[in-house]
């Protein structure tokens, strides 16, 4: 099992059990749905409960980093029909793998945050959407919905009130793209997960036509938190604009790859070195910070930064997900962008004619750069295949194809033009074998 | 449409696909089709299309809307596969950590490609995408449901020899 650590432990609290302590038992005996009963004895307003949340300044942790008490107040509350509250678990940026374990050890903190999300709301059901890979939480998080229904906490009239809220489980089926929102809400409609033209928003158009609103599944375990502690404190934790504590995937060349929980401005030097440092005590070469479809930075870069939205983006990458890609010098840039420049080929919906036929080019001129048949012109033809791509389509799959691109190149562009002239690559192909370290058998 | 629906899957089937229903508005039972065809396709080993115009059938939507849902999600198999169908995930966080060694690996053991399957049709090899995962790595899927993580030589060889038993998946 990996490993579980974190600096200042909140939304991992009750990790701690492992697979023992996901119960709605164990999560009541560490003051879980105190809140919302709270909320519902007490008759909290939907405007101060949305107060508090705006106060945490807790920005999505599905990749955008939206604001979100601001994005709950756009729901109009008072639309008289159904109205929905959406999960996004469908988790499928390479290199993210929290909101996996947020379900697997403590799948009652993400069904509180959205029975409470839908008081604040007002909306009577929801749905959460679970990637289709992850079978067995999918089968364990259908139980703990099973627990809190028998026990009252959703259905009808919740524990005695007035608020009743439905909720079910949906489980996905293997598309990238149906993380992204409005595809989710297409493929939950029993359709191809094709990405909506916005506008109009989810908030006034969004499943079966009607308000809602999409969140992430960590975005929807901090509320429960939150509200415990008070916005303001959750605030404290992180730094300013960036509130509260937050989960890193870190995968790839480090001794202990695993879900850390740290507040958000933590130094990158400092998660490094919670996830057991570089494997092999080989050297740091290039992290990609926030997901596969952040821009990569340059070793010396991410060792002076900082783990949260701001610091980040003037480093010139992206929070996104969270997921922390960390590669040493055994990788060869050109090959790992091939394989990035793949996914997104595979993956696009092939709605937009800029995605789908670019993301091909990419991958085709990446593909033959690493094959030993690159053209000198070939660097600028990719910055020029981008160009064609970026700002031009629905949804930001197109953008997220192409900022691997343009990174890599920028960064690391003497890599790109040796491979090109020598139709080989810079890093010796040994060295590279011996990076995966699939043959040491570690002990897990 | 030659067959009725209830020929093709069993009561037990029709069933399940009749709670996935229950979870979405009465009168929004597509919305039941990805869990409608992964119970098809579990009872039944990948989808022909009989089978997916009876799926479509049962939730009152027109075959080649089905089709189309059945063609569009990765997991679904719109062909044939073997006993044991092994996704890999190669792309980038696993692959540096063993994630395409493990696919050559197994590419090795079994003596297949990528979307081929054994000559006694009981592997077939796919590649994957994310997992959600890469922690894990390198990892695999059998049968879409059983997620296997640090998947090592020792530990790859001990899978094949439970799968030579015919032990694993639904
Ligand atoms: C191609 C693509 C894939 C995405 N995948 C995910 C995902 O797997 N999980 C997620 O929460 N958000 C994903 N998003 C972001 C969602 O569209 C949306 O912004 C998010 O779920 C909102 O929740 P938040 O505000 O709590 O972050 C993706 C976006 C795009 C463009
Ligand atoms: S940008 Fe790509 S993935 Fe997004 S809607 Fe267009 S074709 Fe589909
Ligand atoms: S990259 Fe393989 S599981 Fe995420």
């Amino acid at each position: 099992m990996a490993l579980i650590s974190a600096l200042n432990p909140l939304l991992t609290t009750g990790w701690s059990r492992g697979d023992n302590g996901w119960r709605l038992r164990d999560y009541e005996a560490r003051g879980g749905y105190v809140q919302l009963r709270r909320l519902l004895s007490d008759k909290v307003s939907q405007d101060d409960l949305i107060a508090e949340v705006k106060k945490s300044v807790l920005r999505g942790r599905g990749g955008a980093g939206f604001p979100t008490g601001l994005k709950w107040s756009f729901m109009p509350r008072a639309f008289p029909g159904d109205k929905y509250v959406v999960c996004n678990s469908d988790e499928g940026e390479p290199g993210t793998f929290k909101d996996r374990d947020l379900m697997r050890f403590d799948p009652h903190a993400v069904i509180e945050g959205m029975i409470i999300a839908g008081y604040a709301m007002g909306a009577g059901r929801g749905y959460n959407y679970i990637h289709g890979e992850i079978f067995d939480i999918y089968e364990r998080f259908e139980e703990a919905l099973d627990e809190a229904r028998l026990a009252g906490l959703l259905g009808q009239k919740i524990l005695g009130s007035e608020f009743s809220f439905e909720l079910f489980a949906h489980h996905g089926y293997g598309a990238y793209i149906c993380g992204e929102e409005t595809g989710l809400l297409e493929s939950l409609e029993g359709k191809k997960g094709q990405p909506r033209y916005k506008p109009p928003f989810p908030a006034s158009y969004g499943l079966y036509g009607k308000p809602t609103t999409i969140n992430n599944t960590e975005t929807f375990a901090a509320i429960p938190f939150i509200l415990a502690m008070g916005g303001e404190k959750f605030l404290g934790m992180g730094k300013p604009n960036n509130g509260g504590t937050k989960l890193f995937s870190v995968s790839g060349h480090v001794n202990r790859p695993g879900n850390y929980e740290i507040p958000l401005g933590t130094p990158f030097s400092t998660l490094l070195e919670m996830a057991g440092g570089m494997r092999g005590g080989r050297k740091l070469k290039a992290v990609i910070p926030g997901g596969s479809s952040a821009p990569v930075l340059p070793a010396e870069i991410m060792m002076n930064t900082t783990m949260d939205y701001d610091s980040i983006a003037k480093a010139g990458s992206m929070l996104g997900s969270g997921a922390v890609i960390v590669m040493d010098e055994s990788v060869c840039m050109v090959k790992a962008l091939e394989r990035l420049s793949y996914f997104y080929f595979e993956e696009s919906c092939g709605q937009c004619t800029p995605c789908r036929e670019g993301t091909g080019w990419l991958y085709r001129v990446v593909h033959r750069i690493e094959h030993g048949e690159g053209r000198a012109e070939d660097l600028d033809q990719l910055n020029r295949v981008t160009d064609n791509i970026m700002g031009r389509t629905i949804c930001a799959l197109g953008d997220a194809a192409s900022l691997p691109v343009r990174s890599f190149i920028n960064h690391f562009k003497s890599e790109f033009e040796y491979h090109i002239e020598n139709k080989k690559c810079l890093v010796d192909p040994a060295i590279q074998r011996a990076g995966s370290g699939f043959f040491r058998m570690e002990s897990t | 449409m030659s067959q009725s629906s209830s020929s093709l899957l069993s009561a037990d089937a029709l069933t399940r696909i009749e709670r996935e229903c229950a979870k979405y508005p009465a009168d929004q039972r597509q919305s039941a089709v990805m869990a409608a065809l992964a119970i098809a396709q579990d009872e039944l080993g990948w989808l022909a299309k009989d089978t997916i115009a009876a799926v479509a059938k049962i939730l009152g939507m027109a075959p080649v809307a089905a089709y189309e849902v059945a063609s569009f999600y990765n997991m679904y198999d719109l062909s044939p596969v073997g006993k044991f169908k092994v996704t890999v995930c190669t792309n980038l966080p696993c692959a540096l950590s063993g994630g395409v060694d493990a696919a050559d690996y197994l590419k090795n053991k079994l003596g297949i490609a990528f979307n081929e399957t054994t000559s006694d049709g009981k592997f077939t090899l796919k590649e994957g995408e994310c997992l959600g995962a890469c922690g894990d790595a390198p990892v695999m899927i059998v049968n879409n449901k059983r997620m296997c993580s640090f998947m090592h030589p020792e530990q790859i060889d001990a899978l094949l020899a439970e799968c030579g038993h015919s032990k694993v998946g639904a």
